[in-house]
C-alpha cells in the first residue's frame, strides 16, 4: 500500500522543510494585549463561524460518501470488490504536506547527529590511569579521559530502508582529536521472516546489556569498569550476526555472531576463519503494567596473536608482554524497569546489573623474549539504579567491583579495583540532556581518584530510538 | 530384534520431537493476530474482526503513546503479529521502528500489507508549516491524535476492514459485513453525539497537550491556550503563569487533559483561574466508562458537558 510510504521520508522532509523559504513563523502564544482582546475575540468568532459553516458542509459530504461506501460494501459479497473499495477510500483527503516530497533528495536517509561535550576534573593524572590486575593494549580506552573541557564524541548517523528486503545504517564517530572512525556500518534484513534477522558489517555485539547500546544512551558518562577492562569499553566487530526470536508470547532471543575479532580482547589479525564467535540468549517480559524486565547470558570468544598488553606488576611498575591465544568472556546481564502503569513521564526506576568473567588461554612473551603459558581468570560486576524522581530529573548510583588476573605477571594479590558513581541528569526535552557525575575510582593500586564530570548530550535530526 | 526396536524407538522419538516442535512453533490458533499500537485501534480491530481476530494492544490509556520503550514483551508480540494497526503520523516513531527491526517478522514491515497506519486515511490537522524542534516535538505529518474525532474512526474503520479482508481473504465477506454493521451503528451514535454536544459549540477551552485538535474540530470548540510551552515539553511554572495572564483577557471555560497525563498542571490552572479541569479518557480504557469506542465518546461528551454546564 502506498500510504505507508509516508513513514520513511520524515527526516529528509524535515531537512527540506527546515531550509524551505516557505517557512512561516507559527503564531505567537496566546498573550493578546488587553486593549485588543475584545476585537480579536470578535474576529476569532467571525472566522470560527465561517469555518463552522464550511465544516458542516464538508461533514455532510463526508457522511454521504461513507454511506455510499458502506452501501457498496455490504452489497458486495465477493472478496474482490472489497479490495477495490480499499483503494477507493484510502486517503479521504491526502494530507496537505508543507513541503513537496519528491526529487532526488526525497530518498535521503534519516540523518541524526549526536553532539556531546564534557568537563572533567580528576584528582589523579588520567594519563597514568591503570586498572590494577588487568593487562590491556596500550591504546585501550580506560579511565576518565582528558582533564578540563573537551569535546566528547560527535556521532553522525544515517539510516534508511535499502529495498523491501534490507535496511542499512552507518554511524560515523568524529573524535575530539579530529580523527574519524566508523563506529558502525551495517545492513540488516527485514524480509527473512520466521523471527530471523541477519546483520552484516560493523556493529556493536549483542552480548550483555550495555554493549549493544550507543554510548549516548548509557545512564552514566563512562562505561562500567568491567566493560573497560574486559570488553575494550564496548565490543565492536566486523562480521555477521544472526538473531532468532522464538515464536512464543515470552521474549526469547538467541543471537550468534561471527567476526574478525577486530577489537580487544581480539586484535583483528588476518585469518580465513572467524577471529570471534559470540553467542547470546536473552529473555524478558512484563509483570503487570508497571514492571518489565530482560535478562540473559552471553559468551564471547576472541582470538589474538602478538597482542601487546601493558599492566602493573606486583611491585607497581609498568610491565608488558605479547599475548597469543584466546580470550573467553562470559556475561550475565539483567535489567528491571518500573514505572507506575508503565507511564514513565513522572517517575520511573531502573535497576540493572551485569557480571563479566573472562579467561585467557595462551602464551605470553615477556619483554626479554621468554614465553610462558598465560591462563588467568578475571571477573567484575556493576550494579546501578537510576530513579526519575520528577519529570525531567533523574538520579543514579552505580557500584562496581573487579577482580584482576589470578595468575601471571600482572596479578596483584590483594588489590580489587572498585568504583562508586553518583549522577544527576536533567532533560529539558527528549532531545537534550545535561549530566553531573561524581565518582570515586579505586582502580589503581596507587590510591583513589575523585572524578567530577559535567556533560551535555544532544540529539539533532532524526528522532532517536526508544530502545529498551 | 533389538536393532528393529531401537529404530522404532528412534522413529517414535522423531515423531514426538516433530509434534513438540509443531506445538511449539505453531500455537493452535487460526485467528488473525492483530497487534494494535494504541487501545482505540485495538478496540476498532475487535469490532471489525470479532471472533476472527485475536487482538493484543501494545500500550494502555494510561501511557503516553509518544514515550514508549521497545520492551521485550512488545518485540515478542511484534514477531508473532499478522497485522500491526498503529496511528502512524510519527506518533510511534521512537519505538515502532525498533520493534520492527527486532521482530524478524516480514509481514508487518513498513510497506507490507500487515502494516496499517490509521493516520494515512484521514485529513491531518496542525500540519507544521515549518519543521524545527525549536517548536517542540512536532510531527511532520501533522497532529497524530486523530482518534478524538469519531469521523476519523469512521474513515479508518472502512480502510481497516478492507485491510483485514486483504490479509485474510477467506473471511473478506465477514469483515465487510461487520464493517457495514459497525459503520451503521457508528453513524447513529455520531448523530446522537452531535446533538448532545450542541452546547459545546464555540466554547473556549485550554488543553494541557495539543492532543484534542480533532475533537475541537469536530465539536467546534475553540482552543485558546496550551499548558505545554511547546508540544511534548512539560508545562513550566513560567508558562503556566503566562497562560493564567492570557486567560484574563480571553476567558476559557475548562482545561482538558488526557487520562495518561499528570493532572497537576491542569489542576493548578483550575485552582488559580477558576475553570473546570476535565480529565478526558483520550482512548479506550482511559476512564471506567470508556470501555469501548462508543463508551469513549459517550464518556468524553458526558465529562465535557458536565464541565460546560457548571458555572465557570
Amino acid at each position: 500500500m502506498v500510504p505507508n510510504m509516508h513513514k520513511n521520508p520524515p527526516a529528509s522532509l524535515g531537512l527540506v522543510a527546515a531550509f524551505s523559504f516557505l517557512a512561516l513563523a507559527l503564531p505567537p502564544p496566546a498573550q493578546a494585549q488587553t486593549a485588543d482582546a475584545a476585537e480579536i475575540q470578535r474576529l476569532r468568532q467571525d472566522i470560527d463561524a465561517l469555518r463552522a459553516s464550511y465544516e458542516t458542509r464538508l461533514q455532510a459530504l463526508e457522511r454521504r460518501l461513507q454511506a455510499a461506501e458502506a452501501a457498496g460494501q455490504s452489497a458486495a459479497s465477493a472478496p474482490a470488490p472489497v479490495a477495490a473499495a480499499s483503494a477507493d477510500v484510502s486517503p479521504a483527503a491526502p494530507a496537505p504536506l508543507p513541503a513537496a516530497v519528491g526529487g532526488a533528495n526525497a530518498f535521503n536517509p534519516a540523518v541524526s547527529l549526536i553532539l556531546s561535550g564534557l568537563y572533567a576534573r580528576t584528582s589523579r593524572d588520567p594519563d597514568r590511569y591503570a586498572i590494577g590486575g588487568f593487562a590491556l593494549p596500550p591504546d585501550a580506552e580506560i579511565g576518565p579521559g582528558r582533564r578540563g573541557f573537551s569535546l566528547a564524541e560527535t556521532e553522525l548517523g544515517f539510516t534508511a530502508s535499502i529495498d523491501p528486503w534490507f535496511q542499512g545504517a552507518a554511524y560515523i564517530a568524529l573524535a575530539p582529536d579530529n580523527s574519524v572512525s566508523v563506529e558502525g556500518a551495517y545492513i540488516q534484513t527485514t524480509g527473512l521472516g520466521h523471527g530471523l534477522t541477519l546483520k552484516a558489517g560493523r556493529f556493536y555485539s549483542s552480548v550483555g546489556y550495555l554493549n549493544a547500546q550507543h554510548a549516548h544512551a548509557w545512564d552514566f558518562v563512562d562505561a562500567p569498569l568491567a566493560y573497560q577492562a574486559m570488553l575494550g569499553r564496548q565490543y565492536t566487530d566486523d562480521g555477521v550476526q544472526l538473531k532468532w526470536l522464538a515464536p512464543t508470547d515470552a521474549f526469547i532471543e538467541i543471537g550468534l555472531e561471527l567476526g574478525r575479532g577486530l577489537s580487544f580482547p581480539g586484535n583483528g589479525d588476518s585469518r580465513n576463519g572467524a577471529g570471534m564467535v559470540a553467542l547470546s540468549a536473552h529473555t524478558g517480559g512484563d509483570i503487570g503494567d508497571s514492571h518489565s524486565w530482560r535478562a540473559g547470558v552471553s559468551v564471547l570468544d576472541a582470538k589474538a596473536s602478538g597482542q601487546t598488553l601493558q599492566g602493573l606488576d606486583a611491585a607497581g611498575d609498568e610491565t608488558s608482554g605479547e599475548f597469543s591465544g584466546r580470550t573467553r568472556v562470559w556475561i550475565a546481564d539483567a535489567v528491571w524497569k518500573w514505572a507506575p502503569n508503565g507511564n514513565a513521564a513522572r517517575t520511573s526506576f531502573t535497576l540493572q546489573g551485569e557480571y563479566l568473567r573472562s579467561r585467557r588461554d595462551g602464551d605470553l612473551m615477556d619483554e626479554s623474549g621468554g614465553v610462558a603459558g598465560y591462563r588467568p581468570a578475571q571477573s567484575g560486576w556493576y550494579l546501578q539504579g537510576v530513579y526519575q524522581f520528577m519529570p525531567r530529573w533523574r538520579v543514579g548510583l552505580r557500584a562496581e567491583r573487579l577482580r584482576g588476573d589470578d595468575s601471571g605477571p600482572f596479578a596483584l594479590a590483594g588489590h580489587h579495583p572498585r568504583k562508586n558513581s553518583l549522577m544527576l541528569d536533567y532533560r529539558p526535552s527528549e532531545f537534550s540532556r545535561l549530566r553531573l557525575q561524581f565518582a570515586q575510582d579505586r582502580s589503581s593500586p596507587a590510591g583513589k581518584d575523585n572524578q567530577v564530570f559535567l556533560q551535555y548530550q544532544m540529539s539533532l535530526g532524526a528522532h532517536g530510538a526508544h530502545s529498551y | 530384534m533389538s536393532l528393529h526396536r531401537s529404530s522404532m524407538n528412534r522413529k517414535c522419538l522423531a515423531a514426538l520431537g516433530a509434534a513438540l516442535l509443531a506445538a511449539f512453533c505453531l500455537p493452535a490458533q487460526a485467528a488473525l493476530r492483530v497487534l494494535a499500537c494504541e487501545p482505540e485501534w485495538g478496540a476498532l480491530a475487535q469490532e471489525l474482526g470479532g471472533p476472527l481476530v485475536e487482538v493484543s494492544v501494545a500500550t494502555s490509556a494510561l501511557q503516553d503513546p509518544h514515550q514508549i520503550q521497545a520492551k521485550p514483551s512488545l518485540i515478542a508480540r511484534a514477531r508473532n503479529a499478522d497485522l500491526l494497526v498503529c496511528t502512524g503520523a510519527e506518533l510511534e516513531i521512537g519505538w515502532l521502528p525498533v520493534l520492527l527491526a527486532h521482530s524478524g517478522n516480514a509481514r508487518v514491515q513498513a510497506g507490507q500489507s500487515g502494516n496499517f497506519a490509521a493516520a494515512d486515511y484521514v485529513r491531518k490537522l496542525d500540519v507544521p508549516t515549518r519543521l524545527d524542534r525549536a517548536q517542540g516535538d512536532v510531527h511532520a505529518a501533522g497532529n497524530p491524535h486523530i482518534q478524538t474525532d469519531p469521523r476519523n474512526i469512521a474513515l479508518v474503520a472502512v480502510a481497516l476492514a478492507a485491510r483485514l479482508a486483504q490479509i485474510d481473504p477467506p473471511h473478506a465477506a465477514d469483515y465487510a459485513q461487520r464493517q457495514a454493521d459497525f459503520s451503521r451503528r457508528w453513524q447513529q451514535a455520531m448523530t446522537r453525539w452531535e446533538a448532545q454536544a450542541a452546547p459545546l459549540k464555540g466554547l473556549a477551552v485550554v488543553s494541557q497537550h495539543k492532543a484534542f485538535v480533532y475533537l475541537y474540530d469536530w465539536l467546534g470548540m475553540q482552543e485558546v491556550a496550551v499548558l505545554e510551552p511547546k508540544p511534548g515539553v512539560e508545562p513550566t511554572a513560567a508558562h503556566l503563569q503566562a497562560v493564567q495572564t492570557a486567560l484574563k483577557s480571553m476567558p476559557a471555560r475548562m482545561v482538558l487533559y488526557a487520562a495518561y497525563q499528570d493532572a497537576r498542571p491542569s489542576e493548578w490552572l483550575s485552582r488559580n483561574v477558576g475553570l473546570a479541569a476535565v480529565k478526558v479518557p483520550f482512548t479506550v480504557g482511559g476512564t471506567e466508562a470508556a470501555k469501548d469506542l462508543f463508551g469513549l465518546f459517550d464518556d468524553t461528551l458526558a465529562r465535557l458537558l458536565a464541565a460546560a454546564g457548571g458555572q465557570p
